[in-house]
């Protein structure tokens, strides 16, 4: 069974009315377990509104979604979804353990397995030293990173990514990925991850999936053989240059269109 | 020097500023006779001791008899105002509890806003002074103690700006707060008391200053259709009916009722200062909007 599956997946806005948008149509995919996706494409290609499908924030107009076999909305009753956005979104009357612990709370678990579980989440993104800090004392990078550290604190199997990067300085960026890269690797987590960084996404990715604008649809998806554990030297590898190459020019290929 | 203190010099100095200008004023028009300096203009406010009497006096008047042989002004003012505070006090406790729960009720039923929101605001714009006398009689059919029906004319008053500021507050949270919620599968009074109300603690206070002033005016104004006599609402009234013999004495009472409200504001800014911290305090209700609304600008950005 595979983690993700998209079949015929479309979305309407408005539908009917004079301001009808077809925002995806007919998108077609399969994410195996601890799959590492990611979605790039033009802006207004429909990437966040895929996203909000597989989350079950928006249903669909027509096709299926399902998510380790059920449906989004069961997959998210179960706790099946971590998500990051853009923003880090921490509740600002929270300390950062605080907020870790939020979706531990709405769980329901009792109070000493959470403040553990919050230690240790804080530990795999190395922020421990900061438990005590509010949201607005931390950097830009170090609110995402408590952002990610919420999102995994309750083990979901699957990460949902709004281009959680795209807010952070180039560097702050770079290390960002290969931190998202090692917490991955500890957990097995699948992830799909909307960007519109080429170089993001080829680094961070075993898939690298296209979409074009109007209507939003899957027009190419890249295997990145990358060899593993990635770091650094990645980076300037020949093979993450010719990677780069036909993202770029499938891309093109979607602006020529 | 500390932000208290340069406070409390503002406060004197603008303090100073207003004695000066009513003593001023009140000079001018003693030696004009009552006309602008160089016209022939009369002034808008007559300047003898019957219209204006001088600042001093207001205070001497409070530390003499209220009546002949009887206790001092000051007392008889003190313990009227703590009289009203009373019912100001459980009006506002009762209109607050029932304009947050009105904040919620709204916030969660889109059907509820709509059909019960013009009510609500057209409620305060019926005279508190229609209203108090049919409370005060449909509540006395009851045998309810009167103070306790003066406290919900004052309850009246007080409801309003907590009932619109909770709602904006619970509404202020920003769109992916609300779908992080929705990914944990959180239930509704979770997403209220985990997200919604926390948020809304701020936008709530500024509201509560404006009931806590409000509660006291409709104490004041309820106890005299109940016929109260121990209140400030039965001194004010009587005060003024004599006010051309001992115009002091209605100042007097003023002044005290201030006192009364002002300190009740200062309960409600403690409150505010403990619960609240710094970098979350909004100052109006204007910066409220402001601050949120350049949040809000960042995420879609």
């Amino acid at each position: 069974m595979s983690a993700l599956s998209l079949r015929g997946v479309g979305k309407v806005f408005n539908p009917g009315s004079d301001q009808e948008v077809q925002a995806v149509h007919g998108v077609d995919l399969s994410v195996e377990r601890g799959e590492f996706i990611s979605v790039i494409g033009p802006s207004g290609c429909g990437k966040s509104t895929l996203l909000r499908l597989i989350g079950d924030l928006t249903p669909p107009s027509s096709g299926t979604v399902s998510v380790n076999g059920k449906t989004p909305a069961r997959a998210r009753l179960d706790r099946d979804y971590g998500m990051v956005f853009q923003s880090a979104t921490l509740l600002e009357w929270r300390r950062v353990a605080a907020n870790v612990e939020l979706p531990l709370e709405i769980m329901g678990m009792d109070a000493a397995e959470r403040s553990r579980q919050a230690a240790a989440m804080l530990g795999l993104v190395q922020l421990d030293r900061f438990a005590n800090h509010y949201p607005w004392q931390l950097s830009g990078g170090m609110q995402q990173r408590v952002a990610i550290a919420r999102a995994l604190a309750f083990k979901p199997s699957i990460l949902l990514m709004d281009e959680p990067f795209g807010a952070l300085d180039e560097m702050t960026r770079e290390r960002m990925q290969s931190e998202l890269l090692r917490i991955r690797a500890e957990t097995g987590t699948t992830v799909v991850f909307v960007t519109h960084s080429i170089p993001e996404a080829v680094f961070l990715s075993t898939r690298v999936v296209i979409m074009s604008p109007r209507p939003g649809t899957i027009t190419e998806v890249v295997d990145i053989d990358l060899p593993e554990p990635r770091s650094d030297d990645t980076r300037e590898d020949q093979r993450f240059f010719e990677l780069l190459t036909d993202v770029r020019e499938g891309l093109r290929a979607v602006e020529d269109s | 020097m500390s932000p208290n203190a340069r406070r409390l010099l503002s406060f004197l100095g603008i303090l100073a500023v207003l004695i000066a200008m009513w003593e001023g004023y009140k000079w001018m028009g003693t030696a004009t006779g009552g006309v602008w300096p160089g016209t022939g203009i009369g002034l808008p406010v007559r300047t003898n001791e019957r219209s204006m009497p001088h600042t001093w006096d207001v205070v001497i008047a409070l530390l003499r008899p209220a009546r002949r042989g009887g206790e001092m002004l000051l007392l008889v003012l003190v313990r009227a105002a703590l009289f009203t505070w009373r019912s100001a006090l459980l009006g506002f406790v009762l209109g607050s509890a029932v304009g947050f729960g009105l904040g919620v009720l709204f916030v969660r039923s889109a059907l509820a806003e709509r059909g019960l929101m013009p009510h609500v605001v057209a409620s305060q714009t019926v005279p508190i002074l229609a209203i108090a006398p049919i409370l005060v009689v449909w509540a006395g059919r009851l045998n309810v103690t009167r103070w306790l029906v003066v406290a919900v004319v004052s309850a009246y008053l007080a409801f309003f700006p907590v009932a619109i500021n909770t709602l904006r507050g619970l509404r202020s949270p920003d769109a992916t707060a609300s779908e992080l919620m929705r990914s944990y599968a959180a239930t509704p009074n979770q997403v209220l008391w985990k997200l919604q109300v926390p948020a809304a603690l701020p936008y709530l206070f500024p509201a509560l200053k404006i009931a806590a002033t409000a509660s006291i005016i409709g104490a004041i104004v309820g106890e005299l259709p109940a016929s109260m006599p121990d209140g400030l609402g039965r001194a004010i009234l009587n005060f003024a009916a004599a006010f051309s013999a001992a115009p002091e004495k209605l100042f007097a009472s003023i002044l005290v009722a201030s006192m009364v409200g002002i300190g009740f504001v200062g309960v409600v800014v403690l409150a505010e200062r403990i619960l609240i911290p710094p970098s979350r305090r909004l100052e109006d209700l204007g910066e409220a909007a402001g601050q949120r609304g350049g949040r809000l600008k960042e995420v879609v950005a």
